[in-house]
């Protein structure tokens, strides 16, 4: 009885004190071998299990960059698939490291669900979908239809807006969750269905007809899709966030996992620093000094993981467009290595 | 006891020694002192566990710069809520405390309607199940057997995609004339509007009623006194609806049905029911009725058959039998259980999140919490809610009981 009583109350207040202290997730991350990152339950493109249960995507990809930074390793990496409605509290409790999942970076997200944007690995905006029979060209046709929504996102409150700007009615129906808004609007439920232009995509592919449905022009938003960690502690911050800086800055420089090993060799300085070559870099985040080289050589530079997710050798066959790289007309611009 | 019958030989009077002084021991071994002991030690460990939530919470929000508070009801929500009794718009500003109203009225409204239909349907399957008639035994049985046992959220599930969705679109909906349509937006009704004089209709309705309810007991009275009988129930609805009308006809007809039309994208006019409302209460009140049906079947047939023999020799008929001796001994059995049904029917109307029905929590510990990042001032409000409305529906069916229980002379 004793025991058992000792051994309760002991078990309680550990599982109490551990989510308690906010202790320097590298450590932890470190400790346990393995890195949790919080991803999207399945969205084309950006996180989604294939036949075999592998999980691939733009967010699994800078997920096992993290991981291949950290540990050398891009398979030491855990996904848990959250929700809209649950991933920012995931994140706090603990229960991820980082947050990869599609969520646009806005200010009272950044100041006050108490956790910290970091890189930008999407520049997304909203758009709409509805069926090509009825005939619409522009979202200001779409005066007095039901829309199907995803409840606890920016794109709830921004088709509030547009539709408020524009002095049209509209009839809401939000879900919990991306399937179950996209089954609602497939089956008939709402005339048009909308979520960000690159999820319009990517949920065009999976309907029964894609060629039944088209996107409609506009863009009635700015989402910055952005990886997330919480909030104070810096250490891990920046490394998430120049996790993302460095494939921009490969792709930029050229270096591609084809040839990383090669350009280890390159007696350009700045790929010299990129690689650990020259000087400590690696070091300074914490972590092992040729991260880079690790990142490339598993995942890819921004450029080929772009392309084999969401871009031209993948089913959604986006445009590079806003993430580009700045020396291409994008916004996709990341500070140096140095 | 015996020394030949004890098996391990101890002598008896040892035993009984211990047992009679319990004061003899150290103060330790005074296993009153240890029940004290104990229960302290559980106490406190309760209070430590309360203590270091309550502290990690707090110290968890403070590191990532967030406050207690619930200021944030009077924020602006930004979100729209399609089926809203009160006034709702992002439009106009409504706030998260309104959200907060809005989802409790949509909970209220789906919990009461299906509390209502269950108990009816429940009645009538409860007491078919034990209808002479073998088809509609049998049929009411397999009710009960299918839908006791596959789980409520399947069937909502069900009913919303597998039912609902796929009838047609607005421009396409079915017409059942008088301006009723079902389509995939759900059923569309007339909306009444009401005109001057209106208010009439309300109170010769309420005059009905009360009407009807006073006539009842006279009759009821005359009937133990003298024997004599009288139609009730005729009486009660000549009252109840034939006078309503009768005051709509001669005060001018002061209500108007605003007919739906098919217009846009969707009917303009009328009342739109929406279909995940349909698909809540078609979930919650078969499923609960299956319960029910049970409860009421138990609650008959723990009334003796004696007593339904002793009335059949007093010359009662079939009916009167039924109402006077079965049913109001059955309601004594019936009713703590059926409490418990009507619990259960409240709070499994929060599994409305998975077929998008605006109800508490879908709107408020959905979208509000998300919106507004208020998770913990949130959830103990959403707690709250549930735990009060259960507490008011044991409270009101504890007095019902009260009155239903056998008293004792």
């Amino acid at each position: 009885m004793k025991h058992i009583l000792a051994v309760i109350t002991a078990g309680l207040a550990a599982a109490f004190a551990a989510s308690a202290a906010d202790a320097q997730t590298l450590n932890q991350v470190k400790q346990r071998g393995q890195l949790i990152c919080g991803t999207n339950t399945g969205l084309a493109g950006f996180a989604l299990p294939d036949a075999q249960g592998n999980w691939a995507g733009l967010d699994i990809d800078y997920c096992r960059a993290i991981a291949a930074a950290v540990f050398g390793d891009a398979t030491k990496v855990k996904f848990v698939p959250l929700d809209a409605t649950s991933r920012f509290e995931s994140l706090k409790s603990g229960a991820v490291d980082v947050l990869v999942r599609n969520t646009t970076w806005t200010l009272s997200r950044d100041s006050s669900q108490g956790l910290d944007f970091e890189a930008t690995n999407y520049y997304d905006g909203q758009g709409f979908m509805v069926r090509k029979k009825m005939n619409i060209n522009s979202a200001l046709e779409l005066n007095g239809a039901s829309v199907c929504v995803q409840q606890g996102t920016t794109t709830e409150l921004n088709l509030a807006d547009y539709f408020r700007s524009n002095k049209m009615k509209y009839e809401v129906v939000a879900f919990k969750s991306d399937e179950e808004t996209v089954k609602a609007y497939d089956s008939g439920r709402c005339d048009a269905f909308t979520t960000d232009a690159s999820g319009l995509a990517a949920e065009r592919v999976k309907l029964a007809t894609p060629d039944d449905h088209v996107i409609l022009p506009e863009i009635i938003s700015k989402e910055p899709l952005a990886s997330s960690v919480r909030k104070g502690d810096s250490q891990w911050a920046t490394i998430v966030r120049w996790v993302h800086f460095a494939m921009v800055d490969a792709e930029e420089s050229g270096v591609t996992s084809k040839n990383v090993d090669e350009m280890m060799k390159s007696p350009n300085p700045e790929v010299k620093r990129m690689l650990g070559v020259e000087g400590k870099f690696g070091e300074g985040l914490g972590i092992p000094n040729d991260w880079v080289v690790n990142i490339v050589r598993e995942v890819g530079n921004y450029g080929e993981v772009f392309d084999r997710n969401v871009g031209a050798g993948s089913a959604l066959k986006l445009p590079r467009g806003l993430n580009n790289l700045w020396t291409k007309g994008g916004l996709q611009y990341a500070p140096p290595i140095r | 006891m015996s020394s030949v019958g004890s098996p391990i030989g101890s002598p008896s009077g040892t035993d009984a020694a211990a047992l009679t002084a319990p004061g003899r021991g150290s103060f330790i071994n005074d296993p009153r002192n240890r029940a004290i002991f104990w229960q302290c030690v559980l106490v406190l460990a309760v209070a430590f566990l309360l203590y270091s939530a309550i502290d990690n919470a707090r110290t968890n929000l403070a590191a990532k710069g967030q406050v207690f508070g619930f200021d944030f009801l009077s924020a602006p929500g930004g979100f729209d809520i399609n089926q809203h009794l009160i006034s709702f718009s992002s439009e106009e500003g409504s706030t998260y405390g309104r959200a907060f109203l809005v989802g409790l009225i949509n909970t209220l409204l789906v919990s009461g309607i299906g509390i209502v239909l269950a108990t009816i349907l429940g009645f009538f399957i409860g007491i078919a199940r034990l209808s002479t008639n073998w088809i509609v035994a049998k049929v009411a049985q397999v009710y009960v057997e299918l839908i006791r046992n596959i789980p409520l959220l399947l069937q909502l599930i069900f009913w919303y995609n597998a039912v609902l969705k796929p009838l047609p679109n607005p421009r396409n909906a079915l017409s059942f004339g008088a301006g009723f349509f079902l389509s995939n937006r759900g059923l569309t009704v007339p909306e009444p509007s009401f005109g001057p004089g209106a208010e009439n209709i309300v109170y010769a309705l309420i005059f009905g009623l009360l009407f009807a309810f006073a006539f009842r007991h006279w009759a009821k009275g005359r009937q133990e006194s003298t024997g004599q009988q009288y139609p009730i129930g005729l009486v009660a609805l000549i009252a109840i609806i034939g006078l309503p009308l009768l005051v709509f006809f001669f005060s001018g007809r002061p209500v108007h049905f605003d007919v739906p039309v098919q217009k846009g994208f969707n009917f303009a006019g009328g009342l739109q029911v929406y279909p995940e409302l349909v698909a809540l209460l078609l979930g919650l009140v078969l499923y609960t009725a299956a319960f029910i049906a049970e409860i009421v079947r138990a609650g008959i047939q723990a009334v003796s058959h004696g007593q339904i023999e002793a009335a059949h020799a007093l010359g009662l008929r079939q009916k009167p039998t039924l109402n006077l001796v079965v049913i109001p001994q059955a309601m004594r059995v019936i009713t703590p259980p059926l409490t418990s049904q009507f619990l259960n029917l409240t709070k499994n109307s929060s599994l409305a999140v998975a077929i998008g029905y605006p109800d508490l929590v879908q709107i408020f510990a959905g979208t509000a919490l998300n919106q507004s990042a208020k998770a913990i001032e949130i959830m103990l409000m959403t707690m709250a809610v549930y735990l009060t409305l259960s507490l008011v529906t044991s409270f009101v069916m504890n007095i019902y009981n009260r009155r239903m229980a056998l008293v004792e002379r």
